[in-house]
C-alpha cells in the first residue's frame, strides 16, 4: 500500500517535471537542429516538429567558422577567459592569504572596505572605466576586456580564500620557516597547492563569468570588430546577416557547447557552490 | 589561551618587542606586497570609477580629452525631466519585480518536487533545469529572437499547428507583450539557480517533520502550508532579495532580444546608459549625461542594498533567537 503510494507520488512528479524539462531543453535542441538544417527545411512550416534534419548541412558550421569569423571570436574568447581566470586567481589568492593568516596593521579597515563593495552596484560605472582604458591607450585591445573583467569586485572569491587559509594549522608555516623557507616560498610551494579546492571553485565560476561576458567585451571592442568575443560576435552577426538563421544557430552552438560540456563535467561541484552562496 | 600557545609566545621575545607601528608594518612587508595586485585593481575599477562618475556628471563632456565645460547640476536637472530616463528607471524595477514573481514560485515548485529521495531521476532533472544558468545570456537572447520571430518563429508555428492561434503573433514587436517575453525568457534562464537555492533551504527541513505530518494525515498542500513554508521563511527572504537585486542588473538579455524596443517599451537602465554613452542614435555620445544617469540609478540600488542588508540582519537575529 505504502509502496503504491510512493510510485503514485513519483508519477505525479514526473507528470509536472517532464513537460517542464522539455520546455527547458527545447531551445537548445532547436538551436542544434536548426544549425544542421538547410534554410528551406528550417522555414518549412509543415516541419516544425521535425527536429532531426533530413540532410545534414555541416556547411553552416563552415560558414560560421570561416566567413563570419567565429574562429577569430572563439580564439578571442579563449584568450580573454584564460587570462582573466589566471589573473583573478593570482589576485584573490594572494589577497586571501595575507588576510587569512596575518594580523597586519590596517587589516580590519581593508576587510571592511572589501565587504562594503558588495553594496556598490557594478556596471553603472562603465564610463570612468572606459575613460581610464582610453587614457592608458588600451581601448580596442583584448587587454582592456581582460582588465575590465578582472577588475570587477571578487569579494566572494577573496572571502573563500581568506576563510580557507585562516583554517589551516599554524604548524605548517612554523616548520617550513625552520627549514628556511621564505614568505614567498611558503605561499607558492605549500599554501597555494593546499588550496586546490578553492582554486577549482574560483576557476569554474570565473570561467563561466568570462566566457559569458557581454557588456565589457561589447563596449571595449566597439572600434575593432576583429576583437569581438563570441557573445558580441553573435550580436553583430545577427545585426548584419538577419536572414542567415542556420549560420547563426551554428555560431551559437559553437559558442555554447564549450560551457555546456564544462558544466556537465563539473556539475556537482558547480551546483554545490551555488547552493553554498545562499547558505553562507 | 591554550597553555602551549602561551609558552610559544613567551619563547619568542621578538614578537613581543615589535610593537611599534613601523616595526609591525615592516615585519608584515610581505603581506602588503601580496595585497598590491588586489589594491591596484580595486582602486582602478571600484574606487576611482565611483568618484569619477560623480566628477564627470558635473560637466558637459562627450568623452574626448578631459571634461572642461563645468555645468554643475545641469545634467541632473535635465535627467529629472527626461521621460526616457524615468521610463528606463521604472522598467528596470518593474522587470526585477515581475521576473522575481515568476521565477521564485516556479523554482520553488520544482525544488519541492525534486526534494524527494525516492525520485531517482531528481539529479537528471536538476541538471536540465540548471543548464540555461551556465550559458551565455546574450546568445540565449538571440536564440529567442529566432524562436519568437513573427514570420518563421518556432513558437508561432507550433501554436498554429496545435490550433491555439490563427494569426502569427509579433511577440517582440508589441510593447507589453515584448516586456512579458523578456521577463519570461529571463525567468526561464534563471529558474535553475533559484531552484538550487530553494533546494538548499528545503534540505535544512528535517525529514521527520514531513513524516510526522503525513502520519497525522496532512495532504501535500497542508504539509507545505504548515510545515515547509514556516521553516523556509527566513531563507525565503534572502532568496527574494537576491532575486530582485540580481534582476536589477539586466542588460545582456534586453540588448540582444529587443534592444530596448519596441518604442522603448523594454528599455532598461543598462540599455539607456549604453545608448546615451556609446552610440550616436540620439545625436552625439553624451558621456557626462550617461554618468549622471548611472550615478542616480546606482544610488537607488545602494538604497535597495542597504535595505537588503538590514532585512537580512534582522532575519539572522530572529534565526539566532529561535536557535535555528
Amino acid at each position: 500500500m505504502l509502496k503504491r503510494l510512493v510510485v503514485h507520488r513519483n508519477l505525479l512528479s514526473h507528470f509536472v517535471l517532464l513537460p517542464l524539462g522539455l520546455l527547458w531543453v527545447y531551445p537548445f535542441v532547436w538551436m542544434l537542429s536548426a544549425s544542421f538544417k538547410s534554410v528551406q527545411e528550417l522555414f518549412d512550416i509543415n516541419n516544425v516538429w521535425k527536429l532531426i534534419p533530413s540532410t545534414w548541412h555541416y556547411d553552416n558550421y563552415v560558414r560560421a567558422w570561416t566567413e563570419a569569423n567565429f574562429s577569430g571570436y572563439f580564439l578571442n574568447t579563449v584568450i580573454v577567459t584564460v587570462s582573466t581566470v589566471i589573473l583573478v586567481l593570482i589576485i584573490t589568492s594572494t589577497c586571501g592569504y595575507a588576510l587569512g593568516r596575518y594580523n597586519f596593521p590596517g587589516k580590519k579597515v581593508l576587510m571592511a572596505l572589501i565587504i562594503a563593495t558588495i553594496f556598490i552596484p557594478s556596471g553603472y560605472t562603465i564610463i570612468p572605466i572606459f575613460d581610464l582604458m582610453k587614457r592608458l591607450g588600451l581601448l580596442n585591445t583584448l587587454m582592456s576586456v581582460i582588465l575590465a573583467e578582472t577588475g570587477g569586485g571578487h569579494v566572494l572569491y577573496i572571502l573563500l580564500f581568506t576563510g580557507f587559509f585562516a583554517g589551516l594549522p599554524r604548524e605548517l608555516e612554523e616548520s617550513a620557516r625552520i627549514d628556511g623557507a621564505t614568505f614567498n616560498q611558503i605561499f607558492w610551494n605549500i599554501m597555494l597547492p593546499l588550496s586546490a579546492p578553492i582554486i577549482a571553485t574560483v576557476a569554474i565560476f570565473q570561467f563561466m563569468a568570462s566566457w559569458n561576458a557581454f557588456f565589457n567585451p561589447l563596449v571595449f571592442t566597439l572600434g575593432r570588430p576583429e576583437l569581438r568575443t563570441l557573445g558580441v560576435g553573435m550580436f553583430a552577426f545577427t545585426g548584419e546577416y538577419t536572414f542567415d538563421w542556420t549560420g547563426a544557430t551554428a555560431a551559437a552552438s559553437i559558442s555554447l557547447i564549450p560551457v555546456i560540456v564544462i558544466f556537465i563535467c563539473f556539475q556537482r561541484h558547480f551546483i554545490n557552490n551555488v547552493a553554498g552562496a545562499i547558505k553562507g | 589561551m591554550k597553555p602551549e600557545y602561551a609558552a610559544a609566545v613567551l619563547l619568542e621575545p621578538k614578537a613581543k618587542k615589535a610593537n611599534s607601528l613601523w616595526c609591525q608594518i615592516y615585519e608584515h612587508r610581505w603581506c602588503y606586497l601580496f595585497l598590491v595586485p588586489m589594491l591596484i585593481m580595486f582602486s582602478a575599477f571600484t574606487i576611482w570609477p565611483i568618484f569619477a562618475s560623480g566628477y564627470f556628471a558635473l560637466f558637459d563632456w562627450n568623452g574626448i580629452g578631459w571634461p572642461e565645460k563645468f555645468v554643475g547640476l545641469a545634467n541632473f536637472k535635465e535627467l529629472i525631466k527626461d521621460k526616457l530616463f524615468w521610463n528606463a528607471f521604472k522598467n528596470t524595477y518593474l522587470f526585477a519585480l515581475t521576473q522575481t514573481a515568476v521565477k521564485l514560485p516556479i523554482a520553488l515548485l520544482i525544488a519541492i518536487l525534486l526534494n524527494n529521495r525516492k525520485l531517482r531521476s531528481a539529479s537528471f532533472y536538476r541538471t536540465l533545469f540548471f543548464l540555461p544558468v551556465v550559458t551565455t545570456t546574450a546568445i540565449i537572447g538571440i536564440i529567442f529572437t529566432f524562436i519568437l520571430n513573427p514570420y518563421n518563429g518556432a513558437l508561432n508555428n507550433i501554436l498554429k499547428g496545435i490550433g491555439l492561434i490563427n494569426q502569427p503573433l509579433d511577440w517582440l514587436g508589441v510593447g507589453d507583450l515584448a516586456f512579458l517575453m523578456v521577463v519570461l525568457v529571463g525567468s526561464w534562464q534563471r529558474i535553475g539557480q533559484y531552484m538550487v537555492y530553494w533546494l538548499a533551504g528545503l534540505q535544512s527541513v528535517p525529514e521527520e517533520l514531513y513524516e510526522a505530518g503525513k502520519v497525522d494525515g496532512a495532504n501535500a498542500w497542508q504539509v507545505f502550508r504548515h510545515i515547509t513554508f514556516p521553516l523556509l521563511k527566513p531563507i525565503a527572504a534572502v532568496i527574494l532579495l537576491f532575486g530582485i537585486v540580481h534582476a536589477l542588473r539586466v542588460f545582456d538579455l534586453v540588448m540582444t532580444m529587443t534592444g530596448g524596443g519596441p518604442n522603448f517599451a523594454t528599455d532598461m537602465m543598462g540599455t539607456y546608459v549604453y545608448r546615451t554613452a556609446f552610440t550616436s542614435e540620439s545625436g552625439m555620445p553624451r558621456m557626462s549625461y550617461a554618468s549622471a544617469a548611472g550615478l542616480l540609478f546606482g544610488l537607488s540600488l545602494v538604497v535597495v542594498a542597504i535595505l537588503q542588508s538590514g532585512i537580512t540582519k534582522k532575519i539572522k537575529d530572529i534565526r539566532q533567537g529561535q536557535g535555528v
